[in-house]
């Protein structure tokens, strides 16, 4: 086995050779601007730009023409927010998300709303999961657009988006689905969910970083978008700047093979979730899992462990990388806004942990990972003061603290 | 973050963790900060008769910085008189233990836990304790 165990697979994922191999030749021997058009250069990455927007687009199965090239899921977020935002302001001022949204979605909204927009943010049910009676109550005839993540990132939980879809056409508002953690992991088909604008990125699927894409459709409705850069005009008028052509192909080969093994890949993950979930839920008690049980992503394990802070629980296993939902993992103080959405108290918050499991995961590694939880919860529970407190039979809810 | 080596050196063998009989008359009990802003501390004195500190435990919720403040804390207090341990102030502990900024409420909470410990040991020996006559000794020196 090999160390530090990587299971951090939702933050971001190792490039996979294939892509890298796909990648290589574009660096150097067919290095053209893929807007070149007077020579052989620009003609070569002109080609391969071109058959991967067609596999982008197959894969959601949208068109080629629809795909829209950007830095990365964060951009196409803020381009299709913003982007409608601006276009459709004749139309209404109403944008509805979700309080469990990624940062690059609930920032922007907020950017909205100080520009005179107004957002709803839709609560979530404890399991994660949008009520579609609050959805549905939310739209008025001022909203332009409806914005609900295919997949979260902390809790994995995958929301209805099939359903939202249909609820977005028969109202005539548009639906943009952030689906970073959705293509190339669950099916997203731009028709059956009825989706109109959609992010994703090459990152989390064992492609390069810094290359993402917008899928814009183009008819029934045709959707027009504000671009946030000004230039030359690329990608339709709507993302100007040069294309990144490595990136593309990685891009391409990444989806590729991603949905080449999706299937396989989700019983394979979906066995060693489960597998590290029992055996880190048979050796302790107080863990709690956060998000729905089984509508979450293959990879994804969020748990909490009562009385441990999630940071020192990292800090006792320093050889795996995973990430907590504490706020001492970031500077705000403020636990995970996702685990809070969910009614999750502030301590359970704070004493999360999300294990991300992807391609490269080991089933050695799960059993290495689960025990090795097991003996740092158990070591931090001795040192907890919550721990003795609540085998003293204390109330822990009862007890006045200190607040600082 | 990074963290500098004295933290994981008593993150991962800290020293005094555990616990005194709070009901000992002898024994100061602080339990500071709370549990829905991820640390909560627990820090207990053994004082003898002469006001002197001859024992220290703690027991720490929260980040290694927080568990690695609490640590270093009994370390410190221990052989102190309760006027020596009242001074110790947590810019002493962000130095010993190069906490960066964001942390540093770590180290105030280890202070709290510190001085809360002192005052309810000084509750409950109210009065005529051998602590009064080593304070008055204390400010005599003074």
């Amino acid at each position: 086995m090999k160390f530090p165990i990587y299971m951090d697979y939702q933050a971001t994922t190792p490039m996979d050779r294939r892509v890298l191999e796909a990648m290589l030749p574009y660096f150097t021997d067919d290095f053209g601007n893929a807007a070149s058009r007077n020579h052989a250069f620009g003609w070569k990455a002109e080609e391969a730009v071109d058959a991967a927007r067609e596999v982008l687009a197959k894969a959601i199965g949208a068109e080629a023409r629809e795909i829209v090239f950007t830095s990365g899921a964060t951009e196409s977020n803020n381009l299709a927010l913003k982007g409608v935002a601006e276009m459709y302001a004749s139309k209404g001022n109403h944008v509805i998300t979700v309080q469990t949204e990624h940062p690059s979605v609930l920032d922007t909204a907020a950017r909205l709303e100080r520009q005179g927009h107004r957002v709803t943010y839709l609560q979530v049910k404890p399991d994660g999961i949008i009520d579609l009676d609050v959805l549905r109550g939310a739209i008025t005839d001022q909203t332009i657009l409806i914005s609900v993540m295919a997949a979260n990132n902390e809790i994995g939980v995958i929301q209805p988006l099939e359903e939202i879809g249909r609820i977005a056409r028969e109202r005539g508002v548009l639906f943009h689905t952030d689906a970073t953690q959705g293509v190339g992991k669950i099916p997203i088909d731009v028709n059956a969910m009825h989706l109109d604008l959609v992010s994703f990125t090459a990152h989390k699927i064992y492609g390069p970083k810094g290359i993402g894409a917008l899928y814009v459709r183009r008819k029934n409705p045709r959707v027009r978008l504000a671009p946030l850069l000004d230039g030359g005009g690329h990608e339709r008028g709507m993302r100007s700047g040069t294309l990144n052509v490595p990136g593309i192909v990685g891009f391409a080969r990444a989806v590729e093979l991603a949905l080449a093994e999706r299937e396989a890949e989700e019983r394979r993950l979906t066995r060693l979730r489960d597998r590290l979930r029992d055996q880190i839920m048979s050796g302790l008690d107080r863990v709690f899992l956060n998000g729905h049980p089984e509508k979450r992503l293959p990879g994804n394990l969020n748990l909490s462990f009562a009385y441990v802070e999630g940071e020192s629980l990292m800090m006792e296993m320093k050889e795996v990388a995973l990430s907590s939902g504490s706020a001492c993992t970031s500077a705000s103080l403020k636990p995970s806004h996702v685990l809070l959405a969910l009614g999750v108290s502030d301590d359970l918050a704070h004493s999360s942990i999300r294990f991300g499991l992807g391609r490269f995961t080991t089933e050695e590694e799960v059993e290495y990972v689960a025990d090795k939880v097991v003996s740092a919860v158990t070591r931090l529970r001795e040192m907890s003061p919550l721990y003795e407190m609540a085998k003293e039979g204390i109330d822990l809810k009862t007890v006045e603290w200190s607040e600082h | 973050m990074a963290y500098s080596e004295k933290v994981i050196d008593h993150f991962q063998n800290p020293r005094n963790m555990g616990s005194l009989d709070k009901n000992d008359k002898a024994v100061g009990t602080g339990i500071v900060g709370a549990p829905e802003c991820g640390d909560v501390m627990k820090l207990q004195l053994k004082i003898g008769p002469t006001g002197v500190i001859e024992d220290a435990k703690f027991k720490t919720f929260g980040c290694g910085s927080a568990i690695a403040s609490s640590s270093l804390a009994t370390e410190w207090v221990k052989g102190k008189t309760i006027g020596e341990a009242m001074q110790i102030k947590n810019t002493d502990i962000v130095n010993e233990l190069s906490l960066p900024p964001v942390k540093i409420h770590c180290s105030v909470l280890a202070e709290d836990a510190l001085k809360a410990a002192l005052a309810d040991y000084l509750k409950k020996n109210a009065n005529g304790t051998p602590v009064e006559e080593n304070e008055k000794a204390k400010e005599g020196v003074q």
